[in-house]
């Protein structure tokens, strides 16, 4: 395809809120996670809080920034309905949730029973 | 976002139109595919939390893991993540030689991620914890070498992206190929995340 062809694509795409972000959504993106990366990593080094709290903070950060990259870097915000890209995301997570705490908690009771 | 298939809308020419509902369908059954990846990191994460503690009396995490390199990893790996969307920005402008600069840069930054986990790993060999030397290190290894593998085949695939786009210029297709890859690679970053709290953060505590 000719390249001003190209170029008449990428302005249709947009013209129908097609877009995959702007310089600034990223860039916005890209700052907070860079503070909530380094903010566990200055509650794990320097022992601020307890341990039990240093762990659901770091989680709370890492689920964040899981939370900020979806929407500015993968733009899961800008998706017009029907959203499967998010429905088929929530049924992904429910699995992963269920697999990991389910695992978790058996092998816990298991240890309790030995 | 909108990578989901969307019914033809009427203006244009028609055959253009359609090319673009293929495309489109095509990034959604990637997204399809990052979900089931999503659901194998799940499971290798599982896998982590349950046996994170059986050591069976060889090193401890806490002793082996050297934070500082891997926290300049993250940073690397979170900069790739945020030069792969700078790229398709330059992709919506029609800049060829933007898109396959920046892809470019988003690859180095790949390969220094890849070279400083490849250390790590034959520094962690070395000094006695192997994928043998216990369950822990065994979900160790598989957990933090699936994602490495992951990255690896990104790479391989972007420097081949970029090849095509070199070639062929930006057409729907590359345009999608470039869109499929960005979003792996923010995938890629996202597990990251998790393998960099469940496993360093909490493997130092």
């Amino acid at each position: 395809m000719a390249k001003h062809d190209a170029h008449a694509h990428s302005s249709h795409h947009n013209g129908h809120g097609d877009s995959h972000g702007s310089l600034k959504s990223y860039t916005i993106g890209f700052i907070l996670s860079i503070i909530l990366t380094i903010i566990p990593i200055v509650l794990v080094l320097n022992d601020l809080l307890s341990k039990t709290a240093t762990i659901v903070a770091i989680l709370i950060m890492a689920v964040l920034q899981f939370v900020v990259q979806l929407i500015f870097f993968m733009h899961l915000r800008e998706e017009e309905s029907p959203r499967f890209n998010l429905i088929s995301l929530v049924f992904g997570l429910v699995i992963v949730v269920t697999v990991v705490i389910g695992s978790i908690w058996i092998m816990l009771n298991n240890a309790v029973v030995n | 976002m909108a990578y989901v298939a969307k019914p033809a809308e009427a203006h244009g020419n028609g055959h253009h139109d359609e090319h673009h509902d293929h495309e489109s369908v095509k990034v959604f059954g990637f997204w399809l595919f990052i979900i089931t990846d999503v659901i194998l990191f799940g499971t290798l994460f599982a896998v982590f939390a349950v046996l994170r503690g059986n050591t069976a009396g060889g090193p401890l995490f806490a002793d082996m893991i050297e934070l500082p390199g891997i926290i300049l990893s993250t940073f690397i790996l979170l900069t790739s993540s945020y030069t792969s969307g700078i790229a398709v920005l330059q992709m919506n402008k029609g800049n060829v030689k933007g898109l396959i600069g920046w892809l470019a840069i988003t690859a180095l930054l790949g390969a220094s991620f890849i070279y400083l986990e490849v250390n790590e790993f034959i520094h962690l060999v070395h000094e006695g914890a192997a994928i043998t030397t216990s369950a822990a290190w065994s979900a160790f290894f598989t957990l933090v070498g699936t994602h490495g593998l992951h990255v690896s085949i990104g790479l391989v695939w972007m420097v081949g992206l970029m090849l095509q786009l070199k070639r062929q210029g930006i057409t729907p297709v590359t345009k999608r190929k470039v869109t499929i890859i960005s979003l792996y690679w923010h995938f890629l970053d996202v597990i990251w995340i998790f393998v960099f709290t469940f496993v360093y953060l909490m493997g130092v505590m």
